[in-house]
């Protein structure tokens, strides 16, 4: 097998890696799991409340 | 409250103000170096003031010190918050910023007095390259300790752009730095020729696409939603947006060495793979920006929200102009002229500062228990210094820089040069002139911040907020 079928075989399998990356993260069955993840940086909202104004007091 | 209820803000709290501080002293310099090349006689002949021996301190002061510093401020927030857990290692991380610090004053030392090893954004030499090592090591151990400890079932998307660019600066340093030491403040690499320049700039296009874009990404994917107050556009799209950029980016590097000695087939490839990193980087800004989508009038009204979707417009802008400033015959105009500089300066100061601006006028207040920052309409001033800045400076070098190529490739009839190399170095005058305004008004902006933090902060009691008990 030469440097350029390598090479080739290479290509198609990035090329299978970055389709197989699409379907998996547009898979029905990851769409919760990836909700619940997106929502993370609002997960403790109320904590930010409660640490506003400790020094804001008269 | 004992320690391990809170969240470990006090490394945050510092880093956040080293990043302006940093920022200030980098962009000083940077500003001094620009007036040099409009006004010569201010290097006043003294060797450690000379454009050769300041370029490389402004270099490393903004990107290692400054953008690092935020770096190392926002993935400690951002990794505790995500994961709801304390910083993994409290010990370890008052080492990361007084490393890191010491890392930082060493080089303000050193490259004044003309110690380098010569290698671009890699000048430091092996006694610092060391300690850098030891630093990151334990700036690696922190941040996926405290991912391993983490209470929620999910890394947040952002952690995983944090956690690419510490691993990745890590590979990328301890290669690039391999050299044999023969004095204390001299080595050699141990890579031979085109060997060296090859490793050289597959480090340099790595450390722009992860140092300044994977971890800034980090910040963005954070920030934006929180700022905007609603998840991400498509946390689908930040999937693939991930993958797809830090598989693309490796490969990039050999633009930097079109017609040189590389051999040209590599060259191909680096020309290859920086047009394909324009659509993971445009899938980015989009799901970035996109998360605004029905909150649009929230610009209006807040300006750091405008700091954070403007840089993203520049990252759009710039990850255009990169990709065709990467074809070859394009390049053969624009490089070595100012039309580079005038790239990196539209993702250093337009994308790299304004998110990391953004974000830590986002921490500020959080960090020492202020409902907001001190004054609203100084950030606004802030925001319109900082762009006028940056547009002023990057069409002053456009203009210069393909000035510079024409006048350069110029020949007339009988095969001579058109104009001598003196000829184009004053036809650059007035844009250099134009460059500094540009680069001075963004600094002005800097002091502005320092001003408005100082007063926001000043009379604060520093908090550490305690842990979410959500999970």
């Amino acid at each position: 097998m030469d440097i350029s079928t390598l090479r080739g075989i290479f290509t198609a399998l990035a090329l299978i890696a970055f389709i197989g990356v699409w379907i998996w993260a547009w898979s029905g069955k990851r769409k919760r799991a990836f909700d619940e993840a997106a929502n993370l940086p609002f997960a403790d909202d109320q904590l930010d409340a409660d640490s506003k104004e400790a020094n804001d007091e008269p | 409250m004992n320690a391990q209820a809170t969240y470990n803000y006090k490394v945050v709290r510092q880093f956040t103000v080293m990043t302006i501080v940093w920022g200030i002293v980098g962009m000083l310099v940077g500003v001094l170096i620009a007036a040099e090349l409009v006004w010569p006689q201010l290097s006043m002949n003294l060797p450690w003031l000379q454009f050769g021996r300041l370029r490389p301190l402004h270099t490393n002061a903004v990107i290692f010190a400054f953008g690092g510093s935020a770096l190392f401020a926002t993935s400690y927030y951002v990794v505790q918050r995500t994961c709801q857990t304390r910083l993994f290692g409290d010990k370890l991380a008052a080492f990361t910023f007084w490393g890191w610090t010491t890392v930082i004053v060493l080089a303000a030392i050193t490259l004044p007095l003309g110690i380098t090893t010569s290698k671009e954004y890699a000048e430091l030499e092996w006694p610092i390259d060391l300690l850098i090592t030891v630093v990151w090591v334990a700036y690696a151990i922190v941040f996926f300790g405290t991912i391993v400890k983490r209470r929620v079932k999910h890394i947040y998307v952002a952690n995983w752009f944090y956690g690419a660019f510490i691993l990745t600066v890590a590979v990328l340093h301890i290669v690039n730095s391999a050299e044999l030491p023969v004095s204390m403040t001299k080595s050699y690499s141990v890579y031979p020729g085109a060997i060296d320049a090859m490793v050289q700039w597959w480090y340099g296009h790595n450390a722009v696409g992860f140092f300044l874009t994977a971890g800034f990404l980090g910040m963005m994917y954070y920030f934006v939603p929180k700022q905007a107050g609603r998840p991400v556009y498509s946390y689908r799209l930040s999937v693939v947006h991930f993958w797809a950029l830090i598989s693309t980016y490796m490969w990039a590097g050999p633009h930097h060495l079109h017609y040189t000695a590389l051999p040209a087939w590599a060259q191909s490839l680096g020309m290859v793979f920086s047009l394909i990193l324009l659509a993971p980087s445009w899938g980015g800004m989009i799901n970035g920006i996109m998360t605004l989508s029905g909150a649009w009038h929230k610009l209006r009204t807040d300006p750091i929200l405008k700091f954070l979707i403007v840089s993203l417009s520049f990252y759009g802008m710039s990850t255009f102009e990169g990709p065709m400033m990467s074809i070859k015959t394009v390049n053969a105009l624009s490089h070595y002229t100012d039309w580079t500089i005038g790239h990196v300066h539209s993702g250093a100061l337009g994308w790299v500062a304004m998110v990391s601006i953004g974000a830590v006028y986002f921490l500020i207040p959080r960090l020492f228990g202020r409902e907001q920052m001190y004054s609203i309409r100084l950030i606004d001033w802030h925001f319109w210094m900082s762009t006028i800045g940056v547009v002023l400076y990057i069409v002053a070098m456009w203009i210069a820089g393909v000035m510079q190529g024409l006048m350069w490739r110029a020949v007339n009839d009988d095969g001579t040069l058109t104009y001598s190399f003196v000829e184009s170095v004053q036809a650059m005058h007035p844009f250099y002139f134009v460059r500094f305004l540009g680069g001075a008004l963004f600094l002005v902006g800097m002091l502005l911040m320092a001003y408005n933090v100082l007063k926001t902060v000043s009379g604060a009691r520093p908090v550490d907020a305690p842990i979410a008990q959500t999970a």
